[in-house]
């Protein structure tokens, strides 16, 4: 009867972290274990996952309020960081250097997300129930305008114009002397000088932990409330008399700035901002991390997103590595694509079921 | 061994259990050819699970199976997929419509049992290529309708039948089915109105005559007592009673399948409101709700009354809520308590302290996928800021879950909500307990003025009569002018001070609730379009 009631606990754990999760986590863990016998150093390992981890976790974030409304995978992640890419730029036109830098393209970023958030809002409240597919579009329409843009806008800064031509932004731009590790070199623990290769971007960390907090905070309000009820039910919130194009656009506008913000402390760990068709690639890989973390599409949580942003960038940090190193050929570039497009495809496959 | 042949079907000793939760035990009966059986019991008896064990779905055996022996014309028999329950002679109607909109009747009846013609290309590739034979379909489902007794049009659409003859179209498809022996029909009347449910009735009483034996399960019991031969009753996975019906009445049926005794009489504490002040007063309304259009309703709700609105399905009475309500597109004037209320606008009314129980419960109602509190509180938090904390000097409205909580679990007690605690999610209640919940949301309101549509669709006796106490206790007890809206006329009647009947979007007539059926019946037919 006890060995019973025991299996049913087991059960009932396993069920509400779900088995699919289960397994992403046995198999970044069997990485971690194996890591050391390939020849892998495991601290260099662990501070790349951290460091991945305080990139991506402010743009995963950012599909919690677009999820919370009823809105759907904010796929139109694209545009929000164009709104981030345009405060960057315009900071470092603007002559501003180091940290302040981060500060100014945060603030120049601001009223750019909320312009194209709530054109965005506008536009995904006349095609209710098929936001995903319209806003992976929007995404792609904004990143081909703007390679363009990027091009015409009248940029004068030398650290960002073509050298011979004097006009048009550069494909890659270097941060160093701007906002590189803005964030991350506050407070960061480094136990190099005890001859562990480990390096904590605790600012960066500290900084995700601040907005994730806010969201938390914003979401135990009474618009947050209403938020998350219209995603739930919409003819319920009307019922209550909420408005509801109002609430799901405010969300976008939220999800947007997010995702503005999240683009500049990308950059600021990564030390390049990267123009053109970059933020093309970054909607997905935000969708599947939040998706893995064991959100659904009208489900999220602050637990799911950093579950899911320490999954996905684990395993895509940590296979190709350990993988290459055991059988010694050079097959990073190959493997990571395969496991981070997998790790998409198994994600949006699973889109329905929510977890804890 | 007095009988020489068996029964047709005999259940013995059917024992099932949901993960170590016992749904059904020790279940006996048995039915012989061409009887009817009436099967009753409150949500969760276990009725639904019986019928699956029966007709051999697929989640019984999911879910580790049964015990006991299932035995059809005296042979044993275990059904592992619907399709061997469909073999052997049972067909089952189910709750939900299982059709496919944009086929005719006929096409729906026969699907993928078609009459087939040979052709030139069946010949050469097989006979996935034969062409429909139509002149023998026609034949087919006209012989099958013609088994039910019912007229239906078998050119007709599905996607543009009324909702009854839905229903008929896959009892007709049950019935175009040589072997059939065996028709098990769940809850087939809850969808029609009076007059189609009284037609599906004749068409069962048909079906018997031509030796087709009938499980019949509703929860309305006088149609029980008027077309079956026997009754079982169920209750928390036992047979309570198994008699024949001749001998049985709606009252020892009710008392046996609550456990309790449920007063279903008409009550005698009809107050007369005549003199109290008018609070809301409704002219030249009309709404456009798909199914209920309202035309031109002129009302005047007196305060403190409890004011019933009934008339047959469609004629308009659910679109008179929805209009004042703001949910539905709508013109006309509404005054309440003296100033005129803006229509199409659901915050205006809120505002006003006006609420709305929708009988859309699983679409308006509720949040399926949040907790019990969240469905209670968030009205109230909305339109009034109720549980909220200000912080930072009001500039933040954070959500007080203690106060949440307090509000939630004092409603659980009140209304006796059946959960495991406040944090349970809507969706795992029973319909009743839903509704409940749904309730609950409403008085967390604290109202002057509900509107209540059709509070107790759906839900069993035991719960209904709690339903309708809990209404009426909030009448009573805060003064609240209560506005409820029913198909069924006996609980109008015996909840309501005055009913008002609609019929073809206008008001028919205002009578008293002590005035007799007859003088209501009349009314609701006088202007049906």
């Amino acid at each position: 009867m006890e060995k019973k009631n025991e299996k049913g606990m087991l059960r009932r754990a396993v069920d509400s972290y779900g088995i699919p999760r289960l397994i992403i986590t046995g198999f970044l863990m069997s990485m971690f274990v194996l890591a050391p016998f390939a020849g892998v150093d495991l601290w260099t390992q662990f501070t790349n996952v951290i460091n991945r981890f305080s990139w991506n976790a402010v743009l995963v974030l950012a599909m919690v309020p677009m999820i919370h409304s009823g809105c759907g995978l904010n796929m139109g992640l694209p545009l929000a960081i164009i709104s981030g890419l345009l405060g960057a730029t315009l900071s470092i036109e603007l002559g501003f250097t180091g940290p302040m830098s981060f500060f100014m393209a945060m603030l120049l970023a601001t009223p750019f997300a909320i312009l194209l958030g709530a054109a965005y809002g506008w536009l995904l409240n006349r095609i209710k129930g098929g936001e995903m597919m319209v806003a992976t579009y929007v995404g792609f329409s904004a990143v081909s305008f703007m390679c363009m843009m990027w091009m015409l806008l009248p940029y004068k800064s030398p650290t960002m114009v073509w050298g011979f031509a004097g006009k048009g932004l550069r494909t890659t731009i270097s941060l160093e002397g701007f906002y590189d590790k803005a964030l991350a070199n506050f407070l960061t623990i480094d136990l190099n000088r005890f001859g562990i290769n480990l390096v904590i971007p605790t600012g960066s960390l500290l900084f995700f932990a601040f907005l994730a907090f806010l969201v938390w905070a914003f979401l135990h309000t009474k618009t947050g409330t209403a938020m998350t009820a219209v995603g739930s039910n919409p003819a319920f919130a009307k019922a209550a008399g909420i408005n509801i194009d109002k609430t799901r656009m405010l969300s976008v506008i939220l999800s947007t700035w997010l995702g503005a913000v999240g683009i500049l402390i990308y950059e600021q760990g990564f030390g390049f901002v990267q123009l053109y068709m970059a933020p093309f690639n970054m909607a997905l890989p935000a969708v599947a991390a939040i998706l893995i973390g064991g959100a659904s599409v009208n489900k999220a949580s602050i637990t799911n997103v950093i579950i899911g942003t320490f999954l996905y960038q684990g395993l895509v940090t940590m296979t190709p590595t350990v993988m290459n190193s055991m059988i010694h050929m050079d097959m990073s570039e190959v493997i990571r694509v395969i496991v981070s497009n997998g790790m998409i495809v198994y994600a949006l496959t699973r889109k329905t079921e929510g977890g804890k | 061994m007095e009988k020489n042949t068996a029964p047709l079907l005999e259940m013995r000793n059917i024992k099932k259990d949901f993960f170590g939760n016992q749904v059904l035990e020790d279940i006996n009966f048995t039915l012989e050819a061409g009887e009817v059986l009436g099967l009753v019991g409150e949500n969760g008896a276990g009725k639904s699970t019986l019928m699956k064990i029966l007709f051999g779905m697929d989640v019984i055996r999911e879910t580790g199976g049964y015990s006991g022996d299932v035995l059809l014309n005296g042979e044993k028999v275990n059904f592992s997929t619907p399709f061997d329950a469909l073999e052997a002679g049972i067909g089952m109607v189910h709750q939900e419509f299982s059709l496919i909109p944009g086929f005719t009747a006929t096409e729906n009846i026969l699907l993928n049992r078609e009459p087939q013609k040979k052709n030139v290309l069946s010949e050469v590739f097989g006979q996935r290529l034969n062409t429909l034979d139509y002149k023998e379909m026609d034949k087919c489902a006209a012989a099958a309708i013609d088994k039910m007794g019912v007229q239906i049009d078998a050119d007709m659409r599905i996607s543009d039948m009324p909702v009854g003859h839905k229903q008929f179209t896959e009892i007709a498809r049950e019935l175009s089915k040589d072997q059939l022996k065996l028709l098990i029909l769940d809850e087939p009347t809850a969808v029609l109105t009076e007059k189609e449910a009284e037609a599906l009735l004749d068409s069962i009483r048909g079906m018997s005559r031509q030796g087709i034996s009938v499980i019949f399960i509703t929860h309305r019991l006088h149609e029980i007592l008027s077309v079956c031969d026997k009754v079982v009753i169920m209750r928390d996975g036992h047979v309570v009673e198994d008699m024949p019906a001749s001998e049985t009445d709606v009252e020892r049926i009710t008392k046996a399948m609550v456990g309790r005794k449920v007063d279903v009489s008409v009550k005698q504490d009809v107050r007369d409101h005549s003199g109290a002040k008018t609070i809301m007063s409704i002219r030249k309304l009309w709404v456009d709700m798909p199914g209920e259009i309202v035309r031109n309703v002129n009302l005047d709700v007196k305060e403190g009354e409890i004011l019933g609105i009934g008339g047959l399905a469609g004629q308009g009475k659910l679109g008179i809520p929805n209009g004042v309500m703001g949910l539905y597109e709508a013109g006309g004037t509404v005054e309440f308590d003296g100033k005129p209320i803006p229509l199409n606008n659901p915050r205006n009314c809120l505002d006003e302290q006006l609420a709305f129980v929708s009988e859309d419960r699983r679409g308006v109602g509720l949040l399926l996928d949040e907790t019990l509190e969240w469905n209670v509180a968030f009205p109230a938090m909305q339109i009034q800021n109720k549980f909220l904390k200000n912080l930072l000097g009001g500039l933040v409205k954070w959500r007080d879950e203690k106060a949440i909580r307090e509000v939630t679990d004092r409603y659980i007690e009140e209304l006796k909500i059946k959960c495991t605690s406040s944090k349970q999610k809507a969706k795992e209640l029973s319909g009743g307990n839903q509704q409940k919940v749904c309730l609950a949301k409403a008085f967390a309101l604290e109202p002057k003025f509900l509107f209540v549509s059709e509070p107790t669709r759906g839900i069993d006796v035991g719960a209904k009569a709690l339903v309708l106490e809990a209404l009426k206790k909030f009448n009573r007890e805060s003064g609240v002018t209560v506005v409820m809206i029913s198909s069924e006329l006996e609980e109008l009647r015996s909840t309501c001070d005055r009913i008002a009947i609609v019929s073809g979007g206008r008001i028919a007539g205002i009578l008293p609730a002590t005035e007799s059926s007859e003088a209501f019946g009349a009314l609701m037919v006088s202007q049906v379009k």
